[in-house]
């Protein structure tokens, strides 16, 4: 039986030791904002916190996660307004969305270890994920506006 | 990612069976419910017939040419809730275009909508019902932003009527703003919501007026953000992977690395030991033309993704390879070369090219060519089925409900009113969900479990060994010029397996809406010009990819006047204007084109002006003509694709390694009058990412049949610290909000690659003439 806290609550599961975490998630916690892309570690889909840390859910077996916090999207603020979120919303980021889950968990650790990023920063930190729809410039923008880098533009909350 | 409707009815041979319009409809329910005010427009739009003679009156185009068209029922697009919330069915699948936002922003501002009050819900595939819903093409907005404008206009006439007479008052004199309804006279308002169940009662009007564009609140703003934005933000979006339904299996399936491939034999002995596995079958298939058809193979349903995954690993098959077993893509380049070396089909022809070939001063010939490539969307194809009581109900992110709907229909032998396809969010398309296997595979999985419902994943290698690839090309130009370095005679031989040998056995030729595609439809003022189409076969499933044959032919075109331009000692932008001559209308027809996109020449006419428009913004705008710092070097590149006009100028860096870094792009694009200004912003830098990944790193290649590359790591596309610091985008501003609309999803990838290409040769004096770059200029 491993033991771990899923967004806070307490959790323990009794299958595949092996099985990774984004699965383990997915399929049986039902929390899907956790998304699946490459299964290797190789696109930043899936990325979660880990005892704190930006980890890749799709290579972490559930058993590395025994004893531990794990926080995915749906847990990253109560009500949704994580400054990286608010960013994201106001310049828009998104395209199709789907890797925006991991880019923000990344982005979020990114921030908490290094608050004022440089553009070296965002570059060695963002770099392990992928965004098909190619949103780098407004993830990059994203990620200054939420470090208090630059003003708010205004443009994506709901008038 | 066009669709030809004519092609795909006649080669498919898959037209949908007729069923009376509005048959279906109960059975699903009307949207909204009870006190809802539901209604739909009642426009044609009368331009099309002007000046055309009986047989053009025929021939339909836009939305009209699609199949199922566009639909006028009162009862689909618009509800209105007695709370005063207004809903809008959006038919068209969101893959990041942001379709849902701008479908909704249109009806809402031709409706006097609060946007905080609407909110948008997805059709379900049903093209009798909505009307087209093949999202591809860069069409949504180009086909339907009329039609949802007249939706809108008609619901708020409809609410100020039923106000007038409440009060007993002249409609006229009731004005509708901002989800209130006024008697300015009486000084008396009500909310939408009080009058929607007295106005779904009255008859739609049949003459609408539209708001004048200077009123309008959201359309052409750019204020508006992304209606999905707090969904997607917070993790609770919902896409083909995340349907979750009781009693839920999951399933992946092994399919055959080869096209054509069958299983032999399979031993599931150890599969079966895996804990958690449910069931393992084989499915049927490897037939050519697989359409769009499941490949076949052997699938495992499990309790969970991880169990089927690691089952599906422990079996062992023995596969036919058959009949492309050796397909080499080096090989197989070679062959495209001997082709576009020998004279082929015409597709069109101009002038006398050989004689002015022979006359001219100097002669200048050159190939390019453009590898496979796949789409693989950041979601791999998923859906989720169930097969049970002789309905089936399928969830997927598809591009084609329509298209998944007819192929389930077929797979499982039920007809159309015992099927229906749920459309979540894509998370991307690019063309790759336009084909519907995936979909039936979950559904043959769910039968094959007494009907469990069952979610249907694919993995990245399984989206990048068994794909619907971009095709291969080779491009040869000729070019015979004068004495000033002006193309007397023009030569342009396009040799690519075409995406119509995915639907009839063995086509050796391109489709009118390949050709279409930037060759034959080729702008420039030239005496003589001919367009051949030698012959190519297709050893892989070819498929769209955002912005199709338009790749190939702008890459090898616009790299070509480049050339043309060094040779006649000139500055590159200003001999590509010289080339396309002064601003004139062209028709299509005339030309050899007689696709265009769907679009009637009349409306569409290529306009050499707009063009022209593009590639001085994006000049401007890149500070064309600067002084550059050693190694570094400004290119340009203009396309005119989907109806609409690009341009990009890009400034890069060669390295002493032969490494290419992009410091800033600028694209300038022209669609015509602009919806949603701030998607068009997105799509172009969007574009611009994956138009540098199939210049510089992206590639798929064939040994023995099979695709060598496996996931990210082979197959590698742009990531954050490759992409450019700096993207502007110019938006060019043409047309009124009541004509034609170019697209917008795909014509910022073309110019692109080019574009790099020459400014590597501007930095370098190395010319790039195959894709991708990677290491070539390293030697």
């Amino acid at each position: 039986m491993i033991k771990l806290t899923v967004n806070g609550a307490a959790r323990s599961f009794d299958g595949d030791p092996d099985m990774p975490l984004l699965w383990y998630l997915r399929d049986e916690l039902g929390l899907t904002g956790t998304k699946f892309g490459c299964g290797v570690s190789l696109c930043g889909a899936c990325t979660i916190h880990l005892g704190g840390a930006a980890t890749r859910a799709c290579i972490t077996p559930v058993s590395a996660a025994a004893g531990q916090e794990v926080v995915t999207i749906e847990g990253l603020s109560p009500d949704g307004n994580h400054p990286v979120q608010v960013a994201w919303r106001d310049l828009n980021v998104s395209q199709c969305g789907y890797c925006q889950c991991g880019q923000i968990m990344q982005a979020a650790a990114l921030l908490k270890d290094t608050p004022k990023p440089s553009e070296q920063d965002i570059d060695d930190t963002m770099s392990g994920n992928i965004c098909r729809c190619g949103t780098y410039p407004r993830i990059r923008a994203a990620i200054h506006q939420a470090a208090g880098q630059t003003a708010p533009a205004g443009k994506g909350e709901r008038l | 990612m066009i669709h030809d409707a004519q092609m795909m009815a006649e080669l498919a041979n898959a037209k949908p069976t007729a069923k009376p319009v509005l048959a279906n409809v109960s059975r699903r329910g009307i949207l909204g419910g009870a006190g809802a005010l539901v209604l739909a427009l009642s426009l044609r739009d009368a331009r099309a017939d002007e000046g055309q003679t009986a047989e053009q009156k025929a021939q339909k185009f836009g939305a009209d040419g699609m199949p199922h068209g566009w639909r006028d029922d009162p009862k689909i697009f618009v509800a209105i809730a007695p709370d005063g919330t207004v809903t809008v069915t959006n038919h068209r699948s969101d893959m990041g275009q942001g379709v849902r936002t701008s479908v909704a922003l249109t009806v809402a501002d031709e409706l006097e909508a609060d946007w905080p009050k609407v909110k948008v819900v997805q059709a379900w595939g049903d093209e009798q019902r909505f009307g087209n819903q093949d999202t591809d093409g860069s069409r949504s907005l180009r086909h339907f932003f009329q039609h949802f404008r007249h939706a809108g206009a008609a619901a708020r006439l409809m609410l100020i009527e039923a106000a007038a007479k409440q009060w007993g008052v002249p409609a006229s004199e009731v004005t509708a703003s901002n989800h209130t309804l006024t008697h300015a006279k009486s000084k008396r308002s009500l909310g939408y919501g009080a009058v929607a169940q007295a106005a779904s009662e009255l008859p739609v009007p049949t003459n609408v007026t539209l708001k004048n564009p200077k009123d309008f609140r959201y359309i052409g703003t750019g204020k508006i953000g992304l209606i999905d934005n707090f969904d997607i933000t917070t993790g609770r979006a919902i896409y083909g992977l995340d349907t979750k339904l009781d009693g839920m299996l999951y399933a992946v399936v092994a399919r055959p690395a080869v096209y054509g491939g069958k299983v032999t034999s399979y031993d599931d002995s150890e599969a079966k030991k895996v804990p958690g596995v449910v069931k393992i079958f084989k499915i049927d298939g490897g037939e050519i033309p697989s359409e769009f058809m499941p490949l076949g193979g052997v699938a495992v349903v499990a309790k969970n993704t991880w169990a089927a995954m690691k089952a599906r690993d422990a079996l062992k098959i023995t596969w036919d390879d058959g009949p492309n077993a050796g397909y080499d893509t080096d090989v197989f380049r070679k062959e495209l070369e001997a082709a576009a070396r020998k004279p082929g089909k015409v597709v069109r022809n101009q002038g006398d090219v050989d004689g002015a070939m022979a006359k001219a001063k100097t002669k200048l010939e050159a190939e390019y060519f453009v590898p496979h490539l796949v789409q693989a969307p950041m979601e791999p194809p998923a859906a989720v089925a169930r097969v049970k009581d002789g309905f089936c109900e399928a969830w997927g992110c598809t591009q084609g409900p329509q298209a998944a709907n007819d192929r389930l229909m077929k797979a499982l032998k039920l007809p159309d009113d015992k099927v229906k396809v749920n459309v979540t969010l894509l998370g991307g398309g690019f063309g790759r969900k336009s084909k519907p296997d995936y979909v039936v595979e979950a559904a043959l999985c769910s039968q094959a479990v007494d009907g469990a419902p069952v979610k249907l994943a694919w993995t990245r290698e399984d989206d990048i060994h068994h794909g619907y690839y971009h095709t291969i090309s080779v491009e040869r130009l000729e070019a015979g010029l004068d004495d000033k370095g002006m193309p007397v005679a023009w030569l342009h031989r396009s040799v690519a397996p075409t995406i119509g040998s995915i639907f009839a056995p063995d086509p050796k030729h391109e489709l009118p809406f390949e050709l279409g595609m930037g060759l034959v439809n080729t702008p420039f003022n030239l005496p003589n010009a001919r367009m051949e189409n030698p012959e190519a076969a297709a050893h892989v499933r070819i498929g769209w990819f955002r912005s199709v044959s338009n790749i190939p032919h702008a890459f090898a075109i616009q790299s070509f006047v480049s050339e043309l331009a060094h040779a006649a000692g000139r500055d590159p932008k200003e001999y590509l204007l010289d080339l396309i001559g002064p601003a004139r209308t062209i028709d299509p027809t005339s030309i050899g084109d007689v696709w265009n996109h769907g679009e009637d020449p009349k409306l569409y006419p290529i306009d050499t002006g707009r063009l022209r428009g593009v590639i001085e913004a994006a000049a401007k705008g890149a500070g064309w003509g600067r002084q550059m710092p050693k190694g570094r070097g400004l290119g340009i590149a203009g396309h005119y694709s989907f109806v609409t006009y690009t341009s990009v100028a890009a400034e890069v860096e060669v390295d002493d390694k032969g490494q290419v870094k992009v410091h800033a792009i600028d694209i300038a694009v022209d669609c015509g009058p602009q919806v949603n200004p701030e998607r068009i912003r997105s799509q172009m830098e969007g574009a611009v990412v994956m138009g540098m990944g199939l210049a510089l790193t992206s590639e798929i290649t064939f040994k023995q049949g099979r695709a060598v590359q496996n996931n990210f790591d082979g197959y590698e596309i742009i990531r954050i610290d490759a992409a450019p610091k700096v993207v502007r985008v110019h938006l060019v501003p043409t047309g009124s909000y009541d004509g034609p609309l170019g697209g917008v999803g795909e014509p910022g990838v073309p110019p692109v690659a080019p574009a790099i290409a020459n400014a590597v040769f501007a930095a370098t004096g190395r010319r790039v003439r195959q894709l991708p770059i990677r290491d070539q200029l390293s030697a």
